[in-house]
């Protein structure tokens, strides 16, 4: 029988894929999967529930308060933000940007001076169709079917910044050092340390989260807490009777760059 | 039976098995003991971990990848155990609230196993560690 | 084959020995950047991708166009590539390596690169660029050892070695066509939000790629007793210069759509790349010397009596490369971060680290393009004794 060493190796590789195939394989290779456990896993009772978040910023509101930055003190530090001391490596989550910047397709030299140069408060705008989603090659960023939150998993990003790319509005920052490190001065890039939230490593990029460990919590968001002015209203676009939808109907409100499709979940009246 | 560059060959044989034997060598012989599990008082009072002792010896890693999922991925942040108990999922405010004691109770046994490459702790805090001693690591100062 | 890589004067092993030694600087400061981070790029959060991702998406280029050998040679007989359809074939290997170390020295989190696989997103043209430069790097590696392996027994290459080859047209196309793609579907960045770069990718990629392999050309028969034929270089030439003449005319396409129709977002990063935005022009000096070199390669291409001058045809060839290199490397990836999606220009420069890392990839691409020419050239040696 003519049963030569080129048979026997493709007999063996079939066999191999064959084997690899089967239950038993299936089971030593990823242990506890095909096991029953009769643990279950569900969201927390008194929980903040939406079917799409988003937020006003009423800029009536907030501008008059000059220098004011309750909002984004309060959420770099809940959020362990770090501080690196230049434009370069710069970690943003909440913070302000002249109105010009923010909505450069509306500048124009005439344009109430008032407005030209004064700061909004930007954040991600939690796109209903996100861009960064649509490219992040890992679902490490990803918009939660429940809320519309469009959240990151850290613990899946390999850091390739496709993200930042795609993302129209400057919101995404990367770790281009570690945050847990210290400036020349040996003074820490975090300053105080929220115990109760996670650090991040380098290499990774990171966002405004809506605050999801919070509204786990029942709580409101912490920009939208820390507000003493009630500049950020936040609550669910799907819901009729919600104040966000409220105020949508009564004021005239403007988002960021809609025109590239993202739809936005962060509103602005002007 | 004729080998042929038998020299070469044997040299080879020789030199991979000196180097596929190193751990051995290295070891010189000894074997290092196995740690013994030291709980916080606050572990022993509980009795319990989220699941029994068995399990939880087991499929830790697999639990706390599920309970990463479950949390960042599927916002589920409430675990209702085997033991029909419930818990919230976090490694950092409640597996960390009982062991407080990372350093004996996480990785002393790692490190005998021989995986210590884990990243929990790169953005995880660690209630044992102060700030100043994780700051201090940085290469960059 | 390979041991012919092994054999070599002095002369190879000191070419040999000095790309080891830049591979080994390239590679300390690796270990910097793994320890410190990519803090010490030049890279930020405007520019947020730099001097790799812009040798990556050059180099995707230059593997896709060995596909302009590959194709008259095998689909239409032209029989004078048949000696260096190799050399583009090999090209290609060392192209899409530099392309796969380019994109791995710039991710944040290099270990956990295989979450591309465990995690598979259809919807991200990441995942497919991983799958067709990689599809790539197979087919072309399997392709070249065949059909060299069989000319080194004086016999026709294996059957399926045909539909491979093939398949590799099309597939050519496919990864300068999916990395365009890349870029070509963000939105706010107006640069590169443009529905010919795929096309413009393709030509540009037909224009470096084989005046690249020209260059190579020349050096082999140098140092080589190999002759890879005067005519198959001038046909190369021939390709080179429509190829780029339709480069430059894709470019001309993309400023009259901007400054005609005159909207700002569209104009703003070519005002910035050629003359400058805001008071920042770091780049102004790098683009207009890519106008020049284009202009004087394609001037030395189109004229018969010059490109026929092998010593005028390499200082085309390097003009084309190294301009191709600027207008598509360097100025499309900076270029489309600038101005960021605030409107406003922050600039963009590589650091010292940042360099040496991309020498040491650089080398490493050579130093597998010298091991598989080696042993094609000694194959080629071979067979013509």
């Amino acid at each position: 029988m003519g049963f030569d060493r080129r048979e026997f190796i493709k007999i063996a590789g079939i066999s191999a894929l064959a084997g690899l195939g089967s239950r038993a394989a299936f089971e030593l290779l990823q242990p506890g999967e095909l096991e029953a456990t009769s643990a279950s896993y569900a969201a927390n009772q008194g929980a903040l529930n939406a079917k799409r978040w988003a937020m006003v910023i009423d800029m009536q509101k907030c501008l008059p308060q000059e220098g004011c930055k309750d909002c984004m003190h309060r959420c770099h530090r809940l959020h362990n933000v770090p501080d690196f001391g230049n434009a370069k490596d710069e970690i943003k989550w909440i913070w302000k940007e002249a109105f010009a910047h923010a909505f450069p397709e509306q500048e124009s030299e005439y344009l109430a001076e008032r407005l030209h140069h004064e700061p909004f408060v930007v954040l991600c705008n939690h796109c209903a169709n996100p861009p960064c989603v649509r490219v992040c090659p890992t679902k490490a960023t990803f918009k939660r079917k429940q809320d519309g939150i469009v959240t990151m998993d850290m613990h899946r990003c390999i850091g390739c910044r496709f993200c930042m790319a795609a993302c129209p509005y400057g919101s995404r920052s990367f770790n281009w050092r570690d945050p847990r490190g210290r400036n020349a001065q040996g003074e820490p890039f975090l300053e105080e340390i929220n115990r109760e939230y996670p650090t991040r490593n380098k290499g990774v990029v990171e966002k405004c989260n809506f605050c999801v460990e919070r509204l786990a919590q029942g709580k409101n968001p912490a920009c939208v807490e820390a507000c003493r002015h009630g500049a950020l209203v936040f609550g669910d676009l799907a819901d009729d009777h919600s104040e966000v939808r409220e105020i949508l109907r009564e004021h005239y409100t403007i988002r960021r760059k809609p025109e590239l499709g993202t739809d936005p979940s962060v509103f602005y009246i002007v | 039976m004729m080998l042929y560059d038998a020299g070469k060959i044997i040299a080879g044989l020789v030199i991979f098995a000196a180097f596929f034997t190193v751990p051995f060598w290295y070891g010189g012989g000894k074997t290092s003991e196995m740690p013994k599990l030291e709980l916080t008082a606050q572990a022993r009072q509980a009795g319990q971990c989220v699941e029994p002792k068995e399990r939880m010896r087991q499929d830790h890693m697999q639990l706390l990848d599920d309970w990463r999922d479950a949390a960042v991925r599927d916002g589920n942040r409430t675990y209702t155990s085997s033991t029909g108990k419930s818990y919230t999922v976090s490694l950092q405010n409640t597996c960390m609230d009982c062991h407080s004691n990372k350093d004996k109770f996480c990785d002393r046994c790692h490190g005998y196993m021989g995986v210590s490459q884990l990243y929990c702790w790169d953005c995880h805090l660690d209630p044992t560690e102060e700030k100043t001693v994780w700051a201090s690591t940085d290469g960059n100062s | 084959m390979l041991e012919k890589a092994l054999r070599g004067n002095r002369g190879y092993w000191m070419w040999i020995a000095l790309l080891m030694g830049i591979i080994g600087v390239g590679f300390l400061f690796y270990l910097q950047q793994l320890r410190d981070g990519l803090t010490i790029t030049g890279m930020g959060r405007d520019v947020s991708w730099g001097f790799y991702v812009a040798q990556f998406t050059y180099l995707v280029g230059v593997a896709a166009s060995a596909v302009m050998l590959v194709m008259p040679y095998y689909l239409h007989d032209y029989k004078k590539f048949g000696k260096i359809v190799i050399l583009g074939e090999f090209l290609a290997v060392s192209a899409v390596s530099m392309c796969v170390l380019f994109i791995f020295v710039d991710l944040g989190q290099p270990f956990r690169v295989m979450n591309v696989v465990l995690h598979p997103t259809l919807n991200s043209v990441m995942f497919w660029d991983m799958i067709v430069l990689s599809g790539y790097f197979v087919l072309n590696i399997i392709i070249g050892w065949a059909t060299l392996g069989a000319e080194r027994k004086g016999v026709q290459p294996a059957d399926w070695v045909k539909p491979l080859i093939y398949l590799s047209i099309p597939w050519a196309v496919s990864i300068h066509t999916v990395t365009a793609f890349l870029y070509a579907g963000l939105p706010g960045r107006h640069l590169w939000l443009t529905a010919i770069l795929a096309a413009r990718f393709l030509a540009s990629a037909f224009a470096s790629g084989p005046a690249l392999l020209i260059i190579l050309c020349l050096i082999v028969r140098r140092v080589t007793r190999f002759d890879p034929g005067k005519e198959a270089i001038q046909t190369l030439a021939k390709i080179v210069t429509y190829a780029m003449i339709t480069n430059v005319f894709f470019l001309l396409l993309e400023f009259f759509t901007a400054f005609y129709s005159g909207i700002p977002g569209h104009k703003h990063s070519l005002q910035y790349l050629f003359f400058g935005l805001d008071g920042y022009g770091k780049l102004v000096p790098f683009m207009w010397t890519f106008v020049f070199l284009a202009a004087v390669g394609i001037a030395l291409l189109l004229v018969p009596k010059w490109r026929r001058q092998e010593n005028l045809l390499a200082v085309a060839a390097v003009a084309v490369v190294v301009s191709t290199w600027i207008d598509k490397g360097m100025g499309l990836v900076v270029g489309g971060f600038i101005p960021n999606p605030f409107e406003q220009v922050v600039e963009y420069g590589p650091t010292g680290p940042e360099l040496s890392i991309t020498l040491g990839v650089w080398a490493i691409g050579f130093l597998i393009l010298t091991i598989l020419y080696k042993v094609a050239v000694g194959v080629k040696e071979e067979t013509a004794a």
